[in-house]
């Protein structure tokens, strides 16, 4: 325990509606000594303003490259139980489903092993256990691994822990298995995860359809969004029950098509769709979830680039196939992979982005190289300058 | 030694009633914040209680979490990509005595779904990293706890996404938030080590990371190889301290947040879109952030009174035009809001479409 009024800053952040985090660091110290140095360390940190933990510090596991974030406090002496205090990061189950069962053994590995203190979960996917000293790093790998069945995600430059959105476990949007793409890539490239092959990270997360629910456009190098060909399915019945219960259908869904695809006949009481114009936004199938769903015909559209800001930008991903077929085993989809990475690696200068080098090089190297032909459904127009050859 | 088993399959995790009706969903409904229904096409339904946490969990707290789902959901759970709990029962007589013992052993709220404001998606700051430029779940809570009301009642005109992230790095992805915070550096690495500078970093590699050639090469009077910074081409992004721990970039006064508005990553009505600049540096003023909590709030306020039914705040803006949101808003417009990076000249104005 921390000594009460040692940590005022900190225990005004007890207070209020919203769950607070430092009661589960206190939480967590009424067992190990680690929290409660944590929670000083924090302390100091919200006193100065900067953080106290040193730059990185290499640790692993026998035969990985990746998987533990090395963090050594920059004040040992004052912080003895968190002067080593690693984090592994743990792969999640596809679309962070969990028996207790399993939860409970991860949370009796980590009682025995770290600190107590997780996080469900870490921005790229995987469940994070925060903090344990160097000695504990490979028997608690030994433990996940042996006895809870859990392995460890990716860092550094590697295949970054895919991930996926729930899918069709519980969502009626799903137009691809995202689950089960999501653990059957995870399984391939295991090598690729573990042991850094690249000269830096690249991600492949997997939304079920164009609401994106895992930000996969935005953060990953490869996203793949779900989406349909051919016409949505519209139920005419349970349209007129939305409109019979009152729902104001011309304002909220036929005015807000994007490419005015949608007309409502109020005398016939019909929706007509004119599918030639439809391009698959999600905005009426959204709004009207019990009347519209997507087509019949699934699979998904496969972009790349996708990353944050650092260091020329940020960037959303780009379209490169509009429609691919995805079904087990996913041969297309992982021979696509191996050739992008096999350019990406020939190429790429250290810490180098698949989209910077895209940039840096040119889509129509990019294409070339990896055998895709170029479409115009991968730009929002043609070029505007005459410097074409 | 086990290595290269991968996470466990999925299918072993899931729940009876989704094996039964996997990829069988046919609608679902939100009963009322937090609260889902799933329909399957053979008429089998799923009630799902999405619960807010604070992402930080204690090991007793998740083992509490497990006892709630031992006790009503038969032994499954999940968590969202907002990290989210969801609990899920089949018989609907459960829903209330479940939201009930979430309410007494918990204490977390159920909301968040729809025109609410999710979860905050955020990083580890001051708890566990050593490149931040702000604390994370100190602002995050912060700001939950203002903007609670939002997260448990359906108030706003549609979903309103925000995250945080404690430097440019943005492990949380928040720049494609309608609402991303982002910690800032806006000093140079001031303090070299150039004692250690061979032993920590390669010259080469840490001149290659500066995308505007701000480092050069230095030797010391006695001798030392090191390099230094040109304050004036530095922009701060901290992606040499990335590469060499010998260039430290935080600064207590320097360091603060930024906050972007407007992005989204779903392709309803609009295509996905990135977040645009509305305050470039808030101080960090712990615990509690005053100053970035009532921006944010402002925001908030401003685009639920004037959007439109269903429109998310990006395309709000966008209909209405910046020169309206920084009025209403009351946020001053500066020459840091023009943009001088990579792309800028797309964002200049090339017509007279003006609301004058």
């Amino acid at each position: 325990m921390v000594e009460k009024g040692k940590t005022p800053m900190l225990d005004e952040l007890e207070r209020g509606p919203w769950p607070s985090f430092v009661r589960e660091i206190k939480r967590a110290g009424r067992k190990k000594e680690a929290p409660n140095d944590l929670l000083k360390q924090l302390e100091l940190s919200y006193k100065d303003k900067v953080t106290h933990w040193k730059h990185g510090g290499v640790v692993g596991v026998r035969g990985y490259g990746g998987g533990v974030i090395g963090r050594y406090s920059d004040s040992p002496e004052e912080f003895p139980n968190i002067a080593a205090f690693h984090t592994f990061r743990v792969n999640q189950p596809s679309g962070w489903f969990y028996t207790t069962k399993a939860l409970r053994q991860i949370c009796d590995i980590w009682e025995r092993f770290g600190s107590g203190l997780t996080n469900f979960h870490g921005s790229t996917g995987d469940l994070i256990l925060l903090g344990a000293p160097s000695e504990n790093i490979q028997p608690c790998f030994d433990a996940l691994t042996e006895e809870a069945g859990f392995d460890l995600g990716g860092s550094a430059s590697v295949l970054r822990t895919p991930s996926a959105c729930v899918g069709p476990a519980r969502c009626e949007y799903a137009c691809i298995d995202t689950l089960d793409l999501c653990n059957d890539i995870t399984h391939t490239f295991q090598d690729y995860i573990h042991r850094p092959h690249w000269g830096y990270k690249f991600k492949i997360k997997i939304s079920g359809c164009p609401n994106d629910c895992v930000a996969a456009i935005a953060r990953a190098d490869l996203p793949i969004v779900g989406t349909w060909r051919g016409a949505l399915r519209i139920d005419q019945d349970a349209v007129r029950e939305y409109v019979n219960n009152g729902f104001d259908i011309e304002n909220e869904v036929v005015r807000q098509c994007p490419t005015e695809a949608l007309e409502w006949d109020a005398n016939l009481k019909e929706l007509r769709l004119r599918a030639e114009e439809c391009v698959r936004c999600m905005h009426c199938i959204n709004m009207m979830p019990k009347a519209l769903r997507p087509g019949v015909e699934k699979g998904a559209t496969i972009l790349i680039g996708g990353k944050a800001p650092l260091v020329k930008g940020a960037r959303l991903g780009w379209v490169l196939i509009p429609f691919m077929k995805l079904e087990p085993p996913y041969t297309e989809l992982k021979d696509l992979l191996e050739r992008i990475w096999d350019w990406w690696d020939e190429h790429a200068m250290t810490r180098e982005r698949v989209a910077e080098l895209i940039e840096r090089l040119g889509m129509a190297k990019f294409l070339k190289a990896i055998g895709i032909e170029p479409c115009p459904e991968m730009v929002w127009q043609p070029r505007t300058n005459a410097f074409i050859f | 030694m086990a290595t290269d088993i991968g996470p466990p399959d999925f299918r072993a995790m899931l729940p009876e009633v989704i094996k039964k009706n996997y990829g069988k969903w046919k609608y679902h409904e939100i009963l009322r914040p937090g609260v889902l229904k799933h329909v399957s096409e053979d008429g089998d339904i799923l009630y799902t209680i999405r619960v807010g946490s604070p992402r930080l969990l204690a090991i007793d707290t998740v083992r509490d979490i497990c006892d709630i789902a031992d006790k009503f959901c038969n032994g499954h759970l999940r968590f969202t990509s907002r990290h989210n709990i969801e609990f899920m029962v089949t018989d609907e007589s459960k829903v209330e005595p479940l939201i009930q013992e979430i309410r007494n052993k918990l204490g977390f709220p159920v909301g968040g779904t729809g025109r609410c404001i999710s979860n905050i998606v955020h990083t580890q700051g001051w708890i566990h990293c050593h490149t931040p430029a702000t604390d994370a779940s100190g602002v995050v809570k912060a700001i939950m706890d203002e903007l609670y009301e939002y997260f448990v009642e359906e108030k706003l005109p549609a979903k309103l996404r925000i995250s945080e992230a404690c430097c440019g790095n943005m492990c949380g992805a928040i720049h494609c938030s309608d609402i991303g915070i982002v910690g800032m550096h806006t000093r140079p690495p001031s303090r070299i080590d150039d004692e250690n500078f061979l032993t920590w970093c390669e010259i080469p590699t840490t001149l290659a990371s500066c995308p505007t050639a701000a480092i050069r090469r230095h030797t010391t009077e006695d001798g030392k190889k090191t390099v230094r910074i040109i304050e004036e081409r530095c922009m701060y992004c901290g992606n040499c301290y990335t590469v060499c721990a010998a260039m430290p970039i935080a600064h207590p006064e320097g360091d603060g947040v930024a906050i972007f508005v407007g992005g989204k990553v779903s392709n309803a009505k609009t295509p996905p879109k990135f977040p645009r600049l509305a305050s470039p540096w808030i101080p960090n003023n712990p615990p509690r952030w005053p100053e970035v909590v009532s921006a944010v709030k402002n925001i908030v306020e401003v685009y639920a009174k004037h959007a439109r039914k269903g429109e998310r705040l990006g395309d709000w803006i966008d209909r209405v035009g910046w020169p309206t949101f920084f009025r209403l808003t009351g946020i001053p417009f500066t020459e840091k809001h023009i943009d001088d990076f990579t792309g800028a000249l797309a964002t200049y104005r090339t017509s007279t479409h003006l609301k004058l």
